[in-house]
């Protein structure tokens, strides 16, 4: 499997590592994927209750290099996007910025699930409403 | 802290990048291998079937002579040696010609589940031709249980083919025991060789193997040349040919033989018998000592496959909580295989590992170390820190991982297939 240099990138200097807690109302946090599929991601923003941005974003993933790769995008590209902004990213865009093969290319929809389940955590906690999107990406799960 | 995967590991003095550990795959050639055949390409370039001059004089001598080199080597005969074009051939034949010849006395034919396609595909074709196949299951360990065999023989069993050792696992299968079985109930044993030929002892008297598949390339010989086992005596083993023409072969094989290959395959086979003794020691060693260091600084690693019946060549490892192509990416310094999904075509993760028991997140972290003649020590040391190093920090990395140690039983998640 050739790699592109993004994904190399992402696979040795991987952004945003770590977690936050998970008990905190202005955190959120995706789980998703399962280990007997061979990737596992855990995505989590903190988002500032007054201005809704979210300001910091952390992950780990149990996968290949393009999962690994596609959640440490996920965290830069969530940062310093409000909520609503970072509902926008889809999977394509990780598709198109990493040079994803075919093969790879459920990698990019299990971190935009990351995100969503990450977003989604947040507004339960905080008592927002679903929006549109996030219920239908939820229904295609 | 930096979260670098690939951090430089220091290069042990006559260590040179990449290393190639993986020859269960293929093996280097030997250059011994190589200077017995250079003159069969271009001045010994004869057609071992032309029988009225000199140059085919000289190239049937050199068949005839690699033919003794692969008998010693198994307890044969010459005269018991077929050259095909490698293993899935000679598999092939030896099914379908077996099936084939003996479809009077019977359509069953046993095999299990651990085998190589060459062998999986072939009974399975089979099957849509009317033949009936039994796949026995292994045990945690690979090995396959004689009180199933027994139990699968039936009065229209004509063969049973069961592997000598695995390509993934290094597992190899009680032979002997399988041979006499078979004897006693007047069934034919075939036996893909293909790992074990020059690795292990394998005699075939002993071991009452009727019919066996073996490769040049896996012993340090040529890719391309193999040869087919077909016993002559007690009993005399028939198989129909599985491809028509010139009659070579002893009419089980036509095809002008590839004389530098099968020189090259003789003379594989003859080195394999003199230094197996010497190699599995230090194979054992080495493979030992891989084993040892990964083991005493990683948690969460165990080993697929008995080690008591191995390969001595053979590891393969788990590494939980890491996935096995993101591994393989870190020490990509390193040739390795993995049982993970990633690395698939089919994106399904090994059959072998799952034969064992494994759960797929298990064979997700696999990775098979194969070594060979040409590893030395110090690449063993080289490989064994580069992998702890990489571990390591995909674990860092690991959602897993973080959840196991923070004593979560993640058994217990609800996780989402995808």
């Amino acid at each position: 499997m050739a790699y592109s240099e993004k994904v190399i990138d992402h696979y040795n200097n991987p952004r945003n590592v770590g977690q936050m807690d998970k008990s905190s109302t202005e955190v959120g946090t995706g789980l998703v994927g399962a280990p007997e599929c061979g990737d596992v991601m855990r995505l989590q923003i903190k988002v500032n209750p007054e201005t809704q941005v979210i300001e910091e974003a952390k992950f780990k993933t149990f996968g290949c290099g393009s999962a690994i790769a596609s959640s440490s995008l996920a965290t830069e590209w969530v940062k310093g996007k409000t909520v609503e902004e970072a509902l926008t990213i889809k999977n394509t865009d990780i598709v198109k910025e990493l040079a994803l093969p075919p093969v790879k290319i459920h990698c990019s929809v299990l971190a935009e699930d990351a995100i969503r389940a990450a977003i989604g955590d947040w507004k339960k906690k905080n008592g927002v409403a679903e929006t549109a999107a996030h219920a239908s990406a939820v229904a295609a799960n | 802290m930096s979260t670098a995967v690939t951090d430089s590991i220091a290069l042990p003095a006559g260590v040179h990048l990449p290393i190639y550990m993986d020859n269960h795959a293929t093996s280097p050639m030997d250059p011994r291998v190589l200077e017995a055949m250079l003159p069969f390409f271009t001045a010994k370039f004869g057609n071992a079937a032309s029988r009225n001059h000199s140059f085919g004089w000289e190239a049937e001598q050199a068949v005839e002579a690699a033919r003794e080199q692969i008998a010693k080597l198994i307890g044969a005969t010459a005269k018991e040696i077929i050259f095909t074009s490698g293993a899935t051939e000679s598999n092939n034949l030896a099914i379908k010609g077996i099936a084939e010849m003996y479809r009077e006395r019977g359509n069953h034919i046993i095999t299990q589940v651990t085998e190589h396609k060459a062998v999986l595909d072939t009974c399975k074709r089979l099957e849509k031709y009317g033949y009936r196949v039994t796949y026995l299951p292994v045990k945690a360990d690979g090995l396959i249980d004689i009180e199933d065999l027994k139990r699968a023989m039936d009065d229209k069993t004509i063969l049973v083919t069961i592997m000598a050792a695995n390509n993934e696992i290094g597992v190899i299968q009680p032979l002997a025991e399988i041979g006499k079985l078979c004897h006693q109930r007047n069934i034919i044993f075939h036996t893909d060789g293909v790992q074990a030929i020059g690795k292990i002892p394998i005699d075939v008297q002993a071991m009452n193997i009727d019919v066996l598949s073996l490769t040049a390339h896996k012993l340090y010989g040529p890719k391309g040349a193999g040869a087919l086992y077909v016993r002559r005596r007690n009993p005399r083993v028939q198989i129909a040919a599985q491809m028509d023409g010139g009659g070579h072969e002893r009419g089980m094989r036509s095809g002008t033989l590839n004389v530098p290959g099968i020189v090259g395959l003789g003379k594989a086979c003859e080195i394999a018998g003199q230094e197996m003794a010497a190699e599995t020691e230090r194979l054992t060693r080495l493979r030992d000592k891989l084993k040892t260091k990964l083991e005493n600084v990683l948690d969460y690693v165990h080993v697929n496959g008995s080690m008591e019946h191995r390969l001595p060549g053979n590891l393969n490892m788990s590494f939980v909580y890491v996935e096995g192509e993101s591994l393989l990416m870190g020490i990509n310094d390193i040739a390795v295989s993995s049982g993970s999904a990633c690395t698939s075509a089919t994106l399904e993760p090994s059959y072998v590992l799952k034969a064992l028991g494994l759960g797929d997140d298990v064979a997700h972290s696999s990775i098979r170390f194969g070594l060979g003649r040409f590893n030395s020590e110090a690449e063993v040391d080289y490989v064994a820190d580069k992998v702890i190093d990489v571990v390591q920090k995909l674990r860092e990395l690991s959602p897993l991982y973080e959840m196991v140690k923070e004593g979560i039983d993640i058994t217990k998640i609800e996780w989402q297939a995808h």
